[in-house]
């Protein structure tokens, strides 16, 4: 799991108000190398929560990126290049996502964060507001 | 990439070992898979140098697909683990940097607008009713700029009705009409195959949610 991924994942917990981010602890981290796209980073800088990006990376033993960042830094090579690492270079191959709010823990195995729920953390879906109408004028009601 | 080269690519990938019913597990064969991601950038430009995710991704062809179409970034998600494993084995072998998460469309929980384009084939709900109108409330949730995906032509009306009205799409077109071949997964059938009429849909999530560039 790169942080790209982590800067979108919340803990979606029944009743977790703010599940963002996600704790991360470490067994063992990845390096892999990609190609340096400067554009993309850009495009995406605005989108990023840089904080948790900077909190994450530090977790996974790089401290380079500075605590708060603004586009005007965008044109530096050096920073961008230390985003680019921090971004898409490190993965976390084994471990755990942490819900910051009920401390419950979604395996990371071979990269891959497994946040599936569990019955009872699981959010009423049946009355989810928008699909409920729907389904329930093609199907009848709902159960 | 030219598209026989890409469709070629994709016939290579390797797919359920063990298809599991209830989840409707069958892939995208490579010339519909193709095809899809090819007017998707060709007509539309919504995969190069974009964040694609390709929602229940099972053994990751589509996701594959935008992939080798230039996108910049791609997350594969499935309920599945054991399709996961097949789905990154099969990036591996492409040598694609593909990123994938184990999560229950319904549940997915996701921050800021960083998906350009969702790509899926759902369930068609066969299995678990509305099982397709779950994936598509997610995706229109999630994408910033476009949604393509399967549905059945008899459910036409239906799915441009719910996309409009209750997903909040600011657009909803039928590209074109396929047949497609659904694996007769179910015992007490006899054929084989059988051949369904499906629609390859794009829609366009509500127009607040903005135009990237
Ligand atoms: C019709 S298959 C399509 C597979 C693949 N995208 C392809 O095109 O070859 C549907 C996929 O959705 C997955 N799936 C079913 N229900 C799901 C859910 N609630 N959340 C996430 N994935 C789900 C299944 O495991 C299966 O891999």
């Amino acid at each position: 799991m790169r942080l790209f991924t982590h800067n979108m994942l919340s803990s979606n917990i029944k009743g977790v108000a703010n599940g963002f981010p996600l704790r991360i602890e470490v067994e063992q981290v990845l390096e892999k190398q990609v190609d340096f796209n400067p554009d993309f980073l850009k495009n995406l800088f605005p989108k990023l929560e840089w904080k948790a990006l900077v909190d994450a990376a530090r977790t996974m033993g790089y401290a380079e990126l500075p605590e708060e960042a603004d586009s005007l830094m965008l044109e530096s090579e050096e920073f961008l290049r230390k985003f680019h690492h921090a971004l898409l270079e490190l993965h976390l191959e084994e471990g755990a996502l942490v819900c910051p709010e009920t401390g419950r823990k979604f395996p990371v195995n071979k990269g891959i964060p497994n946040m599936l729920l569990h019955e009872d953390e699981v959010p009423d879906l049946a009355c989810n507001q928008v699909l409920c109408p729907t389904i329930c004028e093609r199907y009848g009601k709902v159960d | 990439m030219k598209l026989k080269q890409l469709e070629s690519m994709l016939g290579e990938l390797q797919q359920f070992s063990n298809p599991k019913v209830e989840l409707e597990q069958y892939p995208t064969g490579p010339h519909i898979a193709s095809r899809m991601l090819y007017a998707a950038e060709n007509s539309f430009g919504d995969v190069s140098n974009k964040v694609v995710a390709d929602f229940g991704c099972g053994c990751g062809t589509l996701g594959a697909a935008a992939s080798l179409m230039g996108a910049e970034q791609v997350i594969g998600i499935d309920i599945d683990s054991q399709s996961l494993e097949i789905a990154s084995l099969n990036a591996e072998d492409l040598e694609l940097d593909i990123n994938f998460i184990q999560c229950d469309i319904r549940n997915l929980v996701w921050r800021g607008p960083i998906v350009d384009t969702v790509v899926m084939n759902p369930p068609f709900g066969t299995r678990r009713k509305g099982a397709d109108m779950d994936f598509l409330s997610a995706a229109l949730k999630i994408a910033f700029q476009a949604v393509y995906s399967l549905h059945k032509t008899s459910t036409r009306e239906h799915v441009k009705k719910a996309a409009l009205r209750d997903f909040g799409a600011s657009s909803a077109e039928v590209l074109c009409e396929l047949r497609f071949d659904v694996p007769q997964l179910y015992k007490f059938h006899k054929k084989r195959e059988v051949d369904v009429a499906v629609d390859l849909w794009r829609f366009a999530p509500k127009t607040n949610q903005g135009n990237s560039t």
